[in-house]
């Protein structure tokens, strides 16, 4: 492959609602007075067709704008809550973005730090393919914990390879500890978590430093000249202690998002590294450290490149789209902690027939309809005749992609008779922009805030779940663009 | 050369059972309580039925599948039994076969019955159900209020309407044809309301409120055809005769292709020039004597009335505030009280709509009564703006 090797782009989702953190102690402080200490700031709360999966879905997308996706040869969804504990979450991933079937996949979970582990073995092959490394988050924790807290639900992604990259890689190093500061069995839903004042004195100021001083001594650099330090860690001041510890400068100490976003377990060591190089100059260097049963750093240096580099929307804008959300009761439903009365609407079986969803995986998953060769005319979904009447040529289609093209409403309705998790139900009629159309789901939509003629843009989330089986359905939405 | 279906079948005797919430009967009661009527009111025996249609929508809800529930129910004697289903169309579809059968001199009496039971769900609204396996796949999660109610948003758009002025034609409707329901003994719901009523209703979907609805009832309609000797023959006098019968089904043009801007039904247009064609009629607003459209909800009901040409396009909000659909204005609308107090056993509907226009042109329609009617036209419309099956009924006195 030509050209250097590196990280060739990047890119963030993190969902607009924002709990905020008040109304949770608020809601709690009968139980635990504690929860006061933490009422600041506001925490990223995915919307309820929201997962690990389409939220790095929608980081893909943002990394590989202006990328070919044919020259991606290896795809990895780093998570410690993949919605499927068997079928690949990757894989899903690689139909909704149309990678096709040559490419390697892999899920990389079991730790905080799968995010950074998938990211260095991505480096590792980085001269022989290049590789598509998301993590993303939808975290759990119990009602009333300061976990709720803390969490918060996000992705980003980096594509590395050779290229002409934005950032280079110095060095890297990892310590593999088994310093258990939290864990979840299988079967759990919720992590047990140990004291904090052991974590940071036996864990984070004793494990991390060290692989710091392996990272720096890989990468051949000094620590004063980091500029831009990146540990999540919620403990406070832990992080400052380390850089001092470790003698980087105390300016290159990165805000770890917690006031704004919640640490977005695997993911937000990647949503951390975007957010830098959002703002690094070329030049500058980089030092990124996960926590979890041991620690990984990379020292990581920007290139010129990253000055002509086009704009993502990344960490930046998705923090700046942002919905307040003070209703704590719609975070718990969300998010199964609230056995809400659905209704008997709700009952409908959901069950997948498996060999139909397989068969029209592209259209559904991968949402690719026809444009047809004879007369021009793109559709949805793709018919074996095409849909202009003054055509009807036979199996005239190539396939089409509509997941990118713009779209705008054509006609809509706000429902409320109809089941859904967050009523009502808004959906309508999507006409895109050269031509084609569809009654699509709408979500992410602000009650009132919708109107014909309003930009659209089809986002991959949740369609139903299907509770009796545990399987989850994915198709595209529109959101306000 | 097709020559069209007109006046060459009447309708011989009806029957239309009292809908509403029968909780105390069986669909089988339904059929029952329609047949009884229409074979009283024909005056023949049930073993002059040589053939007979069956329409009945949501099959899973009640009776199950093919003609058997039909032909057990009514003791029919090993005759032709087709059941039919073709959404809110399906009574129209059981009327169609038994026509064209009779037309097509195949049988010399047919008998056509509609029925549904959809109150044994234990919620509101109509069932819930799978629409295939594909389309449960992709298919956005509309319900039939939500689906319809996005015709405002587009009427409003292509007309420049104001939202207010749409809402209150829309709220004139139902009080139009509440009005209209509290004077007929077999209308489900039976109270006037008022238009605040309708303003201040809960929302359903947007911008459809409760009063915009129609209900959701059981019930059960038939119709016995057969030609207009025959029925001479038969002692009958002043007979209603079928004018025309025409379906539209949308062919995916409405939801995947881009002219179609969902402020009307591409369906019902085409359903109604081929009807005025067949019916040898040119100008529906003067001929038409009364009609009744499917008002499954209020907004389906004003962009219908421009759809059949009744209204000039973008003049049904004037039409209908100026009370030209009402029971005392030039073209009734409803005069039963529609979808909108009849509710909407699916099957029953079409049939049940050709009820009421049959017993105005038999004068025999009690203090709805209008002063004699010539023509009567019944619509259905089935499924979502976007993809639907529509039909366009005539029937008229015979030879008129």
């Amino acid at each position: 492959m030509p050209g250097e090797s590196g990280i060739l782009s990047f890119g963030a989702y993190l969902p607009r609602l924002r709990l905020q953190r008040k109304s949770v102690a608020a809601a709690n402080a009968w139980f635990n007075p504690a929860l006061k200490a933490l009422a600041r700031g506001e925490r990223a709360m995915a919307n309820w067709d929201e997962d690990a999966i389409t939220m790095g879905v929608e980081a893909a997308r943002d990394c590989l704008a202006g990328f070919d996706r044919r020259s991606i040869g290896a795809l990895c969804l780093a998570s410690t809550t993949h919605p499927f504990d068997e079928r690949q979450n990757a894989g899903v991933m690689a139909t909704a973005l149309n990678f096709g079937s040559a490419l390697r996949s892999t899920d990389v979970g079991g730790s905080l730090r799968a995010g950074t582990s998938a990211l260095m073995a991505a480096f590792d092959a980085a001269a022989v393919r290049t590789s598509l490394v998301v993590a993303g988050e939808r975290r759990n924790a119990r009602a009333a914990s300061a976990q709720e807290m803390h969490y918060g639900d996000g992705a980003a992604a980096l594509l590395v390879g050779s290229g002409e990259p934005v950032a280079r890689l110095l060095g890297a190093h990892s310590e593999t500890v088994d310093f258990v500061h939290q864990f979840r069995a299988r079967d759990r839903s919720h992590d047990y978590v140990w004291e904090e004042r052991w974590v940071r004195d036996e864990g984070y100021l004793k494990i991390v430093p060290t692989a710091i001083v392996g990272a720096l001594k890989a990468a051949g650099v000094g620590a004063a000249t980091i500029a831009h330090f990146c540990l999540p860690c919620t403990l406070p001041r832990v992080t400052p202690a380390i850089a001092k510890r470790a003698g980087i400068p105390e300016a290159a100490v990165r805000d770890n998002l917690s006031a704004v976003c919640g640490d977005t377990g695997a993911a937000h060591p990647l949503v951390m590294l975007v957010s830098a190089l959002e703002q690094a100059r070329p030049g500058d260097r980089i030092l990124l450290a996960a926590f979890g049963e041991g620690c990984d750093a990379l020292v990581f240096e920007a290139t010129g490149a990253l000055a002509g580099f086009s704009p993502r929307r990344g960490v930046k804008t998705s923090l700046a789209r942002r919905k307040e959300e003070t209703r704590y009761e719609k975070y718990l439903a969300f998010n199964g902690l609230l056995a809400i009365e659905r209704g008997m609407r709700a009952e409908v079986d959901k069950a997948t027939p498996l060999s139909v969803l397989y068969r029209n995986r592209n259209m559904i998953e991968g949402l690719v309809g026809g444009c047809c060769r004879q007369c021009g005319t793109i559709q949805y979904p793709r018919g074996r005749y095409c849909v202009n009447p003054d055509c009807n040529a036979l199996d005239s289609q190539d396939d089409q992609p509509f997941a990118d093209l713009d779209g705008s409403v054509l006609s809509y309705t706000a429902d409320a008779l109809t089941y859904s998790p967050d009523p009502p139900a808004y959906y309508g009629m999507v006409q895109f922009a050269g031509g084609g159309r569809m009654m699509a789901d709408f979500t992410d939509i602000d009650d009132g805030r919708v109107d014909v003629g309003m930009p659209m843009r089809m986002v991959f989330r949740i369609k139903d779940a299907d509770l009796a089986r545990g399987f989850v359905r994915y198709f595209w939405k529109a959101a306000p663009a | 050369m097709a020559t069209g279906i007109r006046d060459k079948v009447v309708i011989l005797g009806m029957g239309c059972s009292k809908f509403g919430e029968r909780w105390d009967r069986n669909a089988e009661d339904l059929m029952v309580e329609a047949f009884e009527e229409a074979l009283a009111d024909a005056r023949v025996e049930r073993r002059q039925i040589e053939a007979a249609w069956f329409g009945t929508a949501i099959e899973e809800q009640h009776v199950g599948k093919s003609g058997v529930p039909l032909a057990t129910a009514l003791r029919l004697p090993y005759i032709p039994v087709t059941r039919v289903e073709n959404y809110c169309a399906t009574g129209t579809e059981a009327f169609r076969g038994a026509v064209y059968a009779v037309a097509s001199g195949a049988v010399d009496i047919a008998l056509a019955l509609g029925v549904e039971k959809l109150k044994d769900t234990g919620y509101g609204g109509l069932p819930q159900r799978s629409r295939g396996t594909l389309a449960d796949l992709y298919w956005a999660n509309i319900s039939a209020p939500g689906s319809f109610a996005q015709l405002a948003a587009a009427y409003r758009e292509r007309h420049r309407v104001n939202p207010q002025d749409l809402k209150r034609a829309m709220a004139h409707i139902s009080v139009k044809s509440h009005a209209n329901g509290a004077k007929n003994p077999k209308a489900h719901l039976r109270n006037p309301i008022t238009e605040d009523d309708v303003l201040k209703a809960p929302m359903v979907a947007d911008p459809l409120g409760l009063y915009d609805c129609c209900g959701v009832s059981d019930g059960s309609a038939c119709a016995i055809v057969t030609t207009p000797d025959i029925a001479r023959g038969l002692g009958k006098t002043d007979l209603v005769a079928v004018k025309a019968l025409q379906l539209a089904v949308s062919n995916g043009q409405e939801a995947q292709y881009g002219t179609w801007d969902g402020s009307y039904f591409a369906t019902t247009r085409a359903a109604a020039a081929r009807a005025y064609r067949e019916a040898d009629l040119d100008d529906p607003r003067k001929r038409i004597s009364m009609f009744e459209v499917h008002d499954c909800f209020s907004v389906t009901e004003l962009v219908t009335v421009e759809d059949l040409g009744v209204s000039p396009e973008g003049k049904a909000i004037g039409d209908v505030l100026d009370g030209f659909y009402d029971a005392s204005g030039k073209v009734p609308c409803q005069i039963d009280g529609g979808l909108k107090c009849f509710g909407h056993p699916i099957g029953a509907s079409g049939l049940r709509m050709l009820y009421e226009m049959y017993l105005q042109l038999g004068g025999r329609a009690g203090e709805r009564q209008r002063p004699d009617p010539v023509l009567g036209m019944t619509h259905n419309l089935g499924g979502f703006p976007s993809q639907n099956v529509s039909s366009v009924t005539i029937v008229g006195r015979f030879g008129a």
